[in-house]
């Protein structure tokens, strides 16, 4: 497996965890929750509009996050998601499961101590 | 601020997804990359630059991918009833059509070259039959035209005397027989069209003329829009002229459609008439592309012709008759009715001048009806034959570019074939998904329909303008009708089903399994794919065989007939026809006053030489009659044709004297008569022996001496009334000698003047002689151009469609290499790699070429052998099966196929070896 396809293995991987995080407490745009991704991964993580959004309609299929139009007083209405009940139970599932995951990948491969 | 919303739209054509869906997708998406654009511009980035990072994010190819698992598409849901009602029906077209545009939206490239080529096959269709039908199909515009036969006689031979005008049989003696003695027919109209002067002096200004019988346009069934049409009362014996009906054309050109112009006069040839009728707008008259202006009785003709009349002539044919069947008669049983009749007819109006041979002919004629619902028209029997291999060759044209989009959509469907396997594998019906593919091919041919009837509204104008002459205008009713977009309807769901279903089928038909394996080329569906395709080129090139000899057969017979030499120059020559009627000049002064015409009018400036004539050359007219030698001791009958020329005529034309003397001054009325012959007649009734000195007689009717002429000169061979006929004898007579000479004179010109200058300056001289005398001109170049319209038809429009043929043929052929060359590039990695050197390869992908190429050339040989026989009787100085122009149109896609196929040959040799097998 070359490192390339590795690297979108774990992207895959980890991106519904990381959408699902950050509407976890307020509901955000699609814009937003790319920038968020960018900013707090410090430029190492970055979805482009052509994965992100059917990621976005993937886990709202799911009914994991709920998309609504929102009108704001001068300007274009948007779409924002939120988690749902069912999509909260879904995180914090994958949370305990990255947990266990990076906790095992350490120890064998030693990364804290090195 | 670009707009992202289109460039979102376009990337989910493809999903097919609800329209609702669709948008709020659009929206959202478009909305995050405005704002990613925005950010970057904010950042100091050029608008191009952002633009091209935010259409890179857009590009990652995984959207499609992500999107059609995720959402639905909507052709495979149950969300409209897919029961066999029509309006499901219905929706589910539009739902495929509105598919199938975004589709094509998304290959422009693919969309207007596809559009295209339909376009202008279906426009050349269209115009082609467009212009059949306002020749052969139509109706007259005319009450009940189903009703309506034509009179005429069956089998006119040894028909001598007199002719005027198109579709004539009958003489007024013969018409007013029939008219006594018909049973069949609730009513007859008879008439005869010809040009007659409106202009009181100077040029000439024709109008159309009809001279109708009484009941002619109550028959037909037209009324009068303004004042009243003629009655059998206003056609009687001696009536002078009683009045005339205009057509609507004509009011609205002359009278610019002004209610005073009933009541007024107009003249005819100087003879003045009340206009007492103007009939309605669709009536032009009863020959198809020919219109009238005026109609007048058919006894006015005295007063109008003048000495000319042909109203009491037994031998002047002139009248034709149409009949409206009364209830429950067929033209079959009128027929017989009208034979019953025949021997009674003929023996009472037998030509007192024929000799006892042709009276007895005369007698056996008989008459018959025919159907005329469709009018007359000599365009039609001129045109139809043309017409019908014209749109033979549109057609083919057609169905080259036919299998040229089938060649096009078969690489369509392959790079769509993963789509349509996943589709498949969904559950879709093969039949929804074949569906859905020909609604692309509908949508296809549905818009070239329209651009082509559109594009055939241009090309049946050019067209008609092909058959437009100097004085001969045509003027045919060209409006769409429902035949004309019911015929283009059928082609554009033909072509449909030619170029659409084959692809479909292939596509629909591919097990799932086959399209979805990575590096599917190696597997038999892109062989059978290939092979089919091949055909399709083979069908092709065949085809544009047919296109291209049929084309070179028609060039080169309009080159053979323009390069044959006339026995003339016609460069530098006009014609003036001067009638000089109003000057009532008596017959034994008319010879000196032409002669004096002629003098006047080769004195002025600019004019090197001019001569009377009678018939000038080339005109379509003609005079022959039987010449016979007594020398010989037997009485050996010859056909030559006529002519009366005055002094000067050869060497105007500049045909070469052989021998003897031209016509002079020393030739008289009293002095013996002369003639000059020309090769021919020294060849066929001469035998070859020597002219000069020689007599022959000519009959001159039953009870009159025979007229003796001594050859006096000897010129070379010239082409009489057609340029498609051989050298026919020609005697030529001495115009001053002619002791029956007319108010008319045609004289010929040659100056090396401009034509504006030669013809004011020759109309002033006339005018000064005396402003009555009316002259029209005629260029001899347009009326040499003119006699060979169809010919020049023909040529131009098969070279067009040969040449068309030939550039549709040369891009399925190079998209067909090209195809190759990719599906085998792997193999040729590995025989490069093997060592095959790059000429190798060419020679392997060019020897493809060739292979397709023979077969081609070689069923397209057969093919031009079994229909090129059609166009025999069009032909001049070749014959159908000119091995010739076989070889030429071979050579000539030899040419195409190597143009078409070198390019890539050349993209084969410069595959990598090692490249082409990693890609494996």
């Amino acid at each position: 497996m070359s490192n390339q396809r590795l690297d979108r293995e774990l992207k895959k991987g980890s991106a519904e965890l990381l959408v699902l995080s950050l509407v976890e407490d307020r509901q955000r745009h699609g814009y937003e929750i790319s920038k968020l991704i960018e900013s707090r991964s410090e430029g190492a993580l970055r979805f482009n509009a052509a994965s992100l959004y059917p990621m976005l309609y993937r886990l709202e299929k799911r009914g994991w996050i709920q998309g609504r139009w929102i009108d704001k007083a001068g300007q274009r209405r948007r779409r924002y998601y939120r988690l749902t009940a069912a999509g909260r139970k879904v995180l914090r599932a994958q949370r305990s499961h990255w947990q266990t995951f990076v906790a095992a990948i350490n120890q064998i491969a030693g990364i804290e101590n090195a | 601020m670009p707009d992202f919303r289109e460039d979102v739209r376009l990337r989910l054509a493809r999903l097919n997804l609800e329209p609702t869906r669709e948008a709020a997708i659009v929206e959202e998406m478009s909305q995050h990359l405005e704002q990613r654009f925005e950010e970057m511009v904010a950042r100091g980035a050029t608008p191009a630059a952002a633009r091209e990072a935010v259409m890179k994010e857009l590009n990652d190819g995984r959207l499609t991918n992500e999107l059609l698992q995720i959402e639905k598409p909507m052709g495979f849901e149950p969300a409209l009833p897919a029961g066999p009602g029509f309006s499901s029906m219905l929706a589910r077209l539009a739902r495929d059509l509105r598919h199938a545009l975004r589709l094509l939206r998304l290959s422009p490239g693919f969309s207007t070259v596809a559009i295209l080529s339909l376009a202008l096959g279906i426009g050349a269709n269209t115009a082609i039959f467009q212009l059949l039908d306002a020749l052969r199909l139509r109706s007259l515009p005319v009450k009940n035209p189903a009703e309506l036969v034509q009179i005429r006689v069956a089998n006119q031979k040894g028909r001598r005397g007199r002719s005027h005008g198109s579709f004539a049989s009958f003489s007024n003696a013969i018409w007013e027989q029939i008219r006594a003695q018909q049973q069949g027919f609730s009513g007859l109209a008879a008439w005869n069209m010809d040009g007659f002067n409106l202009a009181t002096g100077g040029l000439t200004h024709n109008a159309r003329v009809m001279l109708v019988n009484g009941d002619f346009f109550n028959t037909l069934g037209v009324p009068a829009i303004r004042g009243r049409v003629f009655t059998a009362a206003d056609d009687q014996r001696g009536c002078g002229l009683p009045g005339a009906v205009i057509s609507y054309g004509f009011w609205q050109k002359e009278y610019g459609g002004n209610a005073s112009a009933l009541g007024g006069r107009l003249t005819l040839e100087g003879q003045a008439v009340e206009i007492i009728g103007i009939t309605g707008p669709s009536f032009y008259g009863v020959e198809v592309g020919r219109t009238f202006d005026v109609a007048v009785p058919i006894c006015s003709e005295p007063l109008i012709r003048g000495e000319e009349s042909l109203l009491n002539s037994r031998d002047g044919y002139w009248l034709a008759a149409i009949g409206r069947l009364k209830p429950g008669w067929t033209p079959a049983k009128a027929t017989a009715q009208l034979e019953s009749i025949s021997p009674a007819i003929f023996r009472e109006t037998l030509p007192p001048t024929y000799q006892p041979e042709q009276a007895k002919l005369f007698q056996s004629w008989k008459l018959e009806a025919a159907p005329a619902g469709t009018g007359l028209s000599r365009l039609r029997s001129d045109y139809e034959m043309p017409l019908w291999i014209l749109l033979a060759i549109a057609a083919t044209v057609l169905l080259i570019a036919c299998a040229n989009l089938a060649n096009l959509m078969f690489a369509r469907a392959n790079t769509r074939e993963r789509e349509i396997a996943v589709r498949l594998a969904l559950g879709a019906s093969r039949a929804r998904l074949m569906q859905q593919l020909m609604a692309e091919s509908l949508l296809l041919s549905l818009t070239g329909a329209l651009a082509g009837v559109l594009l055939a509204q241009l090309l049946t104008r050019v067209l008609v303008s092909f058959l437009t002459t100097q004085f001969d205008g045509v003027s045919l009713d060209l409006a769409l009708d429902w035949r004309v977009l019911a015929f283009t309807t059928g082609i554009a769901m033909l072509t449909c089903l030619f170029f659409g279903l084959m692809p479909a089928v292939k596509a629909a038909a591919t097990p799932p399994i086959v399209a979805m394996k990575a590096g599917a080329r190696g597997v038999t569906g892109g062989r059978e794919r290939l092979g089919v395709r091949r055909a399709l080129v083979v069908a092709q090139i065949s085809m544009s065989m047919v296109l291209l000899v049929a084309a070179l057969l028609f060039v080169r017979s309009f080159q053979n007939l323009v390069g044959v030499p006339p026995g003339f120059r016609e460069g530098g020559i006009i014609f003036a026809d001067l009638d000089f009627t109003r000057l009532k000049v008596p017959q034994e002064q008319r010879n000196d006053f032409k002669l004096r015409l002629v003098e006047r009018l080769r004195a002025l400036p600019g004019v090197q030489s001019a001569a009377a004539v009678d018939i000038p050359p080339i005109s379509g007219y003609g005079w022959n009659n039987d010449v016979h030698f007594d020398d010989s001791g037997q009485d050996v009958r010859e056909v030559s044709y006529f002519n009366r020329v005055g002094p000067g005529f050869f060497k105007t034309m500049d045909t070469p004297f052989i021998k003897g003397r031209d016509f002079g001054p020393e030739d008289t009325p009293s002095s013996p008569a002369v003639a000059v012959v020309n090769e021919s007649f020294v060849r066929k009734a001469l035998h070859g022996g020597e002219p000069l000195g020689k007599t022959f007689k000519v009959d001159e009717g039953a009870g009159k001496p025979a007229s003796v002429y001594e050859i006096v000169g000897l010129v070379k061979d010239t082409k009489y009334q057609d340029l498609r006929t051989d050298f026919w004898p020609i005697a030529y007579l001495a115009r001053t000698q002619d002791r029956k000479s007319d108010s008319d004179a045609s004289v010929v010109l040659r100056s090396d003047l401009a034509l504006d200058s030669l013809t004011s300056t020759v109309e002033q001289a006339v005018k000064e002689v005396s402003p009555t005398i009316a002259i029209q001109f005629s260029v001899f170049k347009d009326q040499i151009r003119d006699s060979l319209q169809l010919e020049r038809l023909m040529a131009s429009l098969s070279g067009f469609f040969g040449l068309l043929a030939g550039v549709l043929s040369m891009i399925g052929l190079y998209g067909v290499m090209s195809y190759m060359v990719v599906r085998r590039r792997n193999e040729i990695g590995i025989r490069m790699a093997l060592g095959a050197d790059r000429s190798r390869v060419l020679r392997l992908v060019m020897r493809e070429a060739a292979t397709v190429l023979v077969i081609g050339v070689l069923v397209g040989t057969a093919l031009s052998l079994a229909s090129t026989r059609a166009a025999a009787a069009l032909l001049y100085g070749l014959k159908p099966h000119d091995p010739l122009v076989m070889a030429m149109a071979a050579i000539a896609l030899g040419v195409v196929a190597a143009a078409a196929s070198y390019l890539p040959a050349f993209r084969a040799t410069r595959i990598h070896p090692t490249e082409a097998l990693r890609e494996e």
